[in-house]
């Protein structure tokens, strides 16, 4: 694993175990949590909380609950034993994967100027997953946030006015916080970035791409 | 895992069947007591109960695991919003995946409940709001078959001490925490202030997790 220096806050692990997220919020924690096991471990503590909790609220189940049970375990067949294969070594971690349908290659980019491209993935309305290509040394639009974004380094590194942020680190911005991310000069950088509102960008050009891009 | 914590750890790897049933027995004699002396060992038994499934495809066990969790998943889901007919349906499908699943299960890194709890969130998902859920890689334990025993004891009674200070917290707080937790609503402020001792198991998963990636080397 590579040491990550910027982790998820404890109101997003907590909001995840809780499962109030939206579903693009809850790919890039997912994401995060398969590169971080810092994080993996906090959330560890949050999933504790819940399950502490269940033990309260009983609600006595149906006469015949567990026969309909067993009998909806005997109707799924052969159960398999097998432990799942250990991870596979490519760029992406599996919850992307699966929304992608494999690793980077398989990523179906579109250019958005600059140099910079995107892929939108298919998640509920309610916010909105990207992955986001930046050549190395090319930047993003200055912007600021109407709610919160979430940045996650997949591949290369950016900097903006508060830090450096490579693989497995990732950035939690809020609607105080306006920046311009550069990608590092050393790699081409891959992110995934997830948003719950349209971000604000300060120049003309990029406001007006806007509608067309969905960012 | 190495020479010395497999020889620490005799009765989950060496002679897993026999000794479990006995403690699964034991437990289901005593349970009248359980609310004194056994209230430690409770979740440890819950997860003698696990082995049982897992190990011997054993039906008694998952009979007790179900006579305890299910009416708690169908009241969790009732509290999520869902009717009493979804919420009798899902739990009877959270209970098959437990059954199903069970050979994923890992006691150095949750108890049987956080476990149960993390099946009927993501089925909550499912159902109630119709969208995916995300999931972190799975981690399985291999190719060693058992996780750490001492650490798998350690993280139980941490769960156990969890659950106390969560029933003795203030009314204001612990009602917070609640909502946030069955209500389905975003509650971004209580995560700083949870007022739980989250720092032990948080460093206990930690610990199991470091293990873990050692062994899978």
């Amino acid at each position: 694993m590579t040491q990550i220096k910027h982790h998820l806050t404890d109101a997003l692990l907590m909001a995840y175990s809780a499962g109030s997220l939206p579903e693009a919020f809850n790919l890039t924690v997912a994401t995060h949590i398969s590169l971080c096991d810092e994080c993996r471990a906090r959330l560890g503590a949050f999933d504790a909380v819940g399950g502490a909790l269940l033990e309260q609220a009983a609600v006595p189940m149906a006469q015949d609950g567990l026969a309909a049970t067993m009998a909806l375990i005997r109707a799924g067949g052969e159960t398999t034993r097998e432990r799942p294969a250990p991870r596979n070594t490519g760029v992406l971690p599996a919850p992307l994967r699966d929304y992608i349908g494999g690793d980077l290659e398989a990523v179906r980019w579109r250019p958005i100027g600059m140099g910079v491209k995107q892929a939108i993935l298919p998640t509920s309305k309610d916010a909105t997953a990207r992955l986001l290509y930046i050549p190395a040394g090319a930047a993003v639009p200055d912007h600021g946030h109407r709610g919160t974004e979430l940045t996650l380094v997949l591949q290369g590194a950016f900097l903006d006015e508060t830090a450096r942020f490579g693989p497995g680190d990732i950035e939690v911005a809020n609607e105080e916080m306006d920046h311009m991310p550069v990608a590092d000069i050393g790699a081409d950088c891959i992110c995934l970035a997830a948003t719950d509102a349209p971000l604000r960008f300060r120049a003309l050009m990029p406001r007006l791409a806007q509608p067309f891009l969905r960012i | 895992m190495d020479a010395t914590s497999a020889e620490a750890a005799p009765a989950l790897s060496l002679a897993p069947a026999a000794r479990d049933k006995a403690r699964c027995m034991t437990k289901r004699v005593t349970e009248t007591d359980v609310a004194s002396t056994d209230a430690n060992k409770e979740n440890e038994d819950w997860v003698a109960c696990m082995a049982l499934i897992r190990d011997a495809g054993d039906e008694a066990a998952f009979a007790r695991l179900f006579s305890h969790f299910a009416p708690r998943v169908k009241g969790f889901l009732m509290r999520s919003g869902a009717d009493a007919a979804l919420a009798e349906e899902v739990a009877q499908d959270v209970m098959a995946t437990l059954w199903r699943k069970s050979h994923l299960f890992d006691p150095a890194r949750a108890s049987v409940a956080t476990w149960i709890f993390t099946i009927a969130r993501n089925r909550r998902i499912d159902v109630l709001r119709r969208a995916r859920r995300p999931e972190p890689e799975d981690l399985p334990w291999g190719p060693e078959p058992e996780p750490d025993q001492a650490d798998t004891m350690a993280l139980q009674q941490e769960s156990e001490q969890l659950g106390r200070a969560l029933a003795t917290l203030p009314e204001k707080q612990r009602v917070l925490i609640e909502k946030a937790y069955f209500s389905d609503l975003s509650h971004s402020e209580i995560a700083e202030q949870t007022g739980l001792p989250l720092g032990t198991i948080k460093s206990r998963i930690r610990l199991a997790l470091d293990r873990l990636r050692h062994a899978m080397k």
